[in-house]
């Protein structure tokens, strides 16, 4: 798994060595630039997710419009507009074409927060001024701003330091905001992993967000609000004893204004008092007094030892900003027509000290597909997952899932087949990975069972609606038949007896109905029955069929 | 239920079941329709007649009901059918019944029938409810069967002499009671029954019937009805003891039974088709010991042979330790032989002495 201060930092050394084009260039497919199609999809995620997390910051519910556009064969631009708080004229450089490595480069704990999940708009300014030579056109504008800040940037690509080509002013529609304009080499595909998809996707799991989308055709498709309350805004927590790493222990053990070891557990980490520090230090076999500083890397690696292994509290589970099960069943269900929509939020958990909460969804029915496999829709704090589905946690634990339970067809542990989709939402501080390129979560057990937990919870849920209207169905396709067979029976004993066909008829019907309402007929029961008839007609043997002869021919 | 009732026409009978079944729907009842029940749940084997008879176990089958619904409405299709057949004094194959009677039920995908394995027991149910004959019914099945031999008959009027029948023989009809079939003056003193057509043809070739004074026929493996009455009558009327000749598996030895005692199907009809006097003269399961017979003219065993054994050998009407002694002895052995298999010896060796030889020497099983 991979730490993302660890990352950072190695990013970071790397960076001195060589030239920011060098590096871009060699670690294209960690961020998400291995392929042309890919390209654009990472250039509108970063570009939205900068918009949704500014807007959150500052309190506004999000409209955004994303746009692309075809320039050649090749070559698209993509225009991303948001009425975000907007950027005062200075920052804008800095902002767009200064590779920086995410907010947690500086923290040890953390929170939860789509940055963890990209390198950040600066890398598709990047990206693009390679593929076109083209700089980065900006308009922004602040609420107290009489005019709209227009720049057109590039990044220095020897200093990572940005080259401000120009910068005017103009007048805006918009109050406040920022939009974004650049031309890349790209592939724009419809259907899977298209933007279209991720833009709903992302409105699922962002449920207070506006979205519109314009494709290369001039198609307009808006992605609505379903509620106007704003996420949660997530806090910055402390880590907890349990997720640290000796790395990241000594880092802290040197920054730390604590003067002593036991001050600098009670005021550094999550859930440790001063009972639990004295414990902590025994076990250590540290004297409580030492200054952080002067501890040892054997030392810290005591330390580290006695706090995996101390009895603390589960981490804090405030910094956690699930969507919420109602909100995002209703999200769900504004983007499909479905019959049935479910969804759970669980109680958070723990894994390795990091607190996580999983949220599903399911939606069956409606317009969804009747034939092939489930959708399933992964997310990582609010951020659609696109690529690597099969080597994902969240894959794995919908798969290994005993979906038949709920009147789902599944062959064996592959993906089930049927008109559903299932959202799987895991929330956390720290979201594990597979890789750096940040498309799939890890395995860990915690998370799997939570979420297999979710999935079976709103499974039963599922499972009660589709027996339900299986039943329903069964009775009709029953009482349907009974009709038929009394039309056929009327017809037949008319033309022996003489007797009128359409009285007959009428008087079956009339049978049949006083049958169902004193219960004495229950044509939904009765399945099993006509199941264990269908049984007893097999003949046995082939040479046996035609005993007594006439039978066959 | 209509009880057997010779004395009305079919025609009545079938007007009988259908206005009972209109007076329980007028007086707002869930119409039903009682049937002797067919099968081994409902066939005893009767020691004095030594024939498998139909017990007198009954099913009643509902209309409103989801499992019999399609049944019943199927019996009344095909009770008007045959009252159509009897009211128009013509035959029809129950296979022209099944097709007359096959169509699309209002606007669904669903069919009268699925196919002719449905519309034939509704027949048989039919038959057995009104207590009358296949033949009163105007029904009759596809004809399988042919027969020469030392007799002449009068079928439909035609004087036919079944020694100058050539290779192919006289086929007989489904329908054989006296008034179509008439025995003329016979000569012949028994009845080979052969299970195969192939079997039965390398017999006439050998002109079998004429050297040995009989009458050959066969019924192309499982006999339909009018073959097996046929034989009846004519072990009734003209006095001839019948041989049966089949393959040494579980279904030759199931077809000697049915000759000789009736079969569970047709366990109704059991009094006017079974031959209780009927001798089985091959194939034994001892004889590719006693005839020095190749290893390589035997089939294995298959486990679907197996099973049919087992089922067979615990038949009330299979009980003959001779019969239950064949059985083991072939499951022993693991083997069955075809009737063919005595080709290894010679193409002549079952014409001229297998069959002649076993009939002399009176080694056969009853």
């Amino acid at each position: 798994m991979a730490n993302s201060d660890d990352v950072s930092k190695r990013l970071g050394e790397e960076m001195r060595a060589i030239s920011v084009a060098q590096f871009f260039e060699k670690n294209k497919h960690l961020l998400g630039f291995d392929n042309l199609t890919r390209a654009l999809l990472t250039s509108v995620k970063e570009a939205v997710d900068n918009s949704l997390d500014a807007c959150e910051e500052a309190d506004i519910l999000p409209d955004i419009s994303v746009q692309i556009q075809q320039v050649d064969a090749s070559r698209y631009k993509m225009i991303v507009e948001d009425n975000g708080p907007g950027i005062i004229p200075n920052k804008v450089g800095e902002v767009f074409a200064k590779l920086l490595f995410g907010s947690k480069f500086q923290t040890f704990g953390g929170k939860q927060g789509r940055g963890q999940q990209g390198i950040g708009i600066s890398a598709v300014v990047l990206y693009a001024q390679n593929t076109t030579g083209k700089p980065a056109r900006i308009i922004t504008k602040t609420k107290s701003a009489k005019q709209a800040t227009v720049v057109e940037v590039k990044i220095d690509v020897m200093k990572n330091e940005p080259i401000i080509l120009s910068q005017t002013t103009i007048d805006w529609k918009n109050e406040h905001g920022t939009r974004v304009e650049v031309e890349l080499e790209a592939k724009y595909v419809e259907k899977k992993a298209s933007v279209s998809e991720y833009l709903k996707e992302t409105a699922i799991v962002n449920p207070h967000a506006s979205i519109k989308f314009v494709d290369p055709k001039g198609n307009k498709e808006i992605f609505k609000r379903v509620t106007d309350d704003l996420p949660k805004k997530s806090e910055k927590m402390k880590p907890h004893p349990y997720g640290m790493e000796l790395g990241t222990l000594e880092r802290l053990l040197k920054v730390t204004s604590a003067r002593t070891l036991s001050s600098f557990l009670t005021t550094e980490f999550d859930k440790v008092g001063g009972t639990t520090a004295t414990e902590i230090l025994k076990v250590a076999g540290l004297d409580p007094k030492i200054g952080p500083k002067f501890i040892t890397i054997e030392q810290a690696d005591k330390l580290i030892k006695a706090m995996h292994s101390a009895k603390i509290q589960s981490p804090s589970t405030n910094g956690l900003s699930p969507i919420g099960a109602d909100i995002l069943k209703k999200s769900l269900e504004s983007e499909y027509k479905l019959d049935f929509a479910c969804s759970v939020t669980r109680t958070p958990s723990v894994y390795k000290g990091n607190a996580f909460v999983v949220e599903v969804a399911l939606g069956y029915g409606g317009e969804l597909d009747i034939e092939g496999p489930i959708s399933l829709f992964r997310f990582a704090n609010r951020v659609p997952l696109l690529y690597q589905q099969g080597a994902c946690a969240l894959t794995k634990a919908t798969t290994t899932t005993s979906w038949k339970n709920y009147g789902i067809s599944q062959s064996g542990n592959n993906m089930p087949t049927g008109p559903l989709i299932v959202i799987v939402h895991v929330a956390s501080v720290w979201a594990p990975f597979t890789s750096e390129s940040k498309d799939a979560v890890a395995s860990i057990p915690e998370i799997v069972k939570e979420t297999k937990l979710a999935l079976q919870e709103c499974g039963r849920l599922l499972g009660v609606f589709i027996g339900k209207r299986n039943r329903s169905q069964m009775a009709a396709k029953k009482r349907e038949m009974f009709k038929n067979y009394s039309i056929e029976l009327a017809r037949e004993l008319s033309k022996i007896t003489n007797q009128d066909e359409k009285t007959l008829l009428t008087k079956l019907l009339q049978i049949a109905e006083e049958m169902y309402k004193s219960g004495q007929l229950k044509p939904e029961e009765e399945e099993a029955q006509l199941a264990k008839i269908e049984k007893r007609k097999v003949g046995a043997f082939k040479k046996d069929k035609d005993e007594d002869g006439d039978d066959y021919e | 239920m209509n009880k057997k009732n010779s004395d009305k026409s079919v025609a009545e009978k079938i007007d009988d079941l259908a206005k009972d079944t209109v007076s329980s729907i007028e007086s707002g009842n869930n119409p039903d329709v009682t049937f002797p029940l067919r099968g081994l749940s409902n066939v005893y084997f009767d020691e004095t007649q030594k024939m498998v008879k139909l017990g007198d176990k009954t099913q009643t089958r509902n209309f409103f009901n989801v499992g019999q619904a399609k049944k019943f409405m199927q019996t009344f299709l095909v009770a008007r059918v045959i009252k159509e057949l009897v009211k128009e004094n013509i035959t029809a194959p129950i296979r022209s019944i099944y097709y007359n009677t096959k169509h699309t039920i209002g606007d669904t995908s669903e069919e009268t029938w699925e196919d002719q394995s449905e519309s034939d027991p509704i027949i048989e149910d039919l038959e057995i409810t009104l207590g009358s004959l296949r033949e009163e019914l105007h029904v009759r099945a596809g004809q399988k069967g042919s027969m020469v031999g030392n007799l002449t008959i009068i079928d439909a009027g035609d004087t036919i002499d079944l020694r100058k029948m050539g290779s192919g023989g006289w086929s007989i009809p489904s329908i054989v009671e006296k008034d179509i079939i008439k025995f003329k003056e016979c000569e012949a003193d028994y009845i080979l029954f052969i299970e195969k057509d192939t079997i039965w043809s390398r017999f006439n070739e050998d002109k079998f019937w004429k050297k040995n004074n009989c009458v050959i026929m066969h019924g192309g493996g499982q006999p339909p009805r009018g073959v097996r009455r046929l034989v009846r009558r004519m072990h009734d009327e003209l006095k001839l003891p019948v041989y049966v000749l089949v393959d040494n598996d579980v279904y030759g030895l199931y077809i000697y039974s049915v000759i000789k005692q009736g079969s569970i199907n047709l366990a109704f009809e059991s009094e006017r088709m079974a031959i209780p006097e009927a001798r089985f003269v091959g194939l034994s399961s001892f004889d590719q010991e006693k005839y020095k017979l190749p290893k390589n003219v035997t089939l294995k065993l298959k486990d679907i042979d197996r099973k049919r054994i087992s089922e067979v050998l615990a038949y009330p009407w299979f009980k003959k330790k001779q019969w239950q002694d064949e059985l083991k002895h072939m499951v022993e052995k693991g083997v069955k032989l075809e009737l063919e298999a005595l080709s290894a010896k010679d193409f002549k060796f079952i014409t001229e002495k297998y069959v002649p030889e076993k009939i002399k020497n009176k080694d056969w099983l009853v």
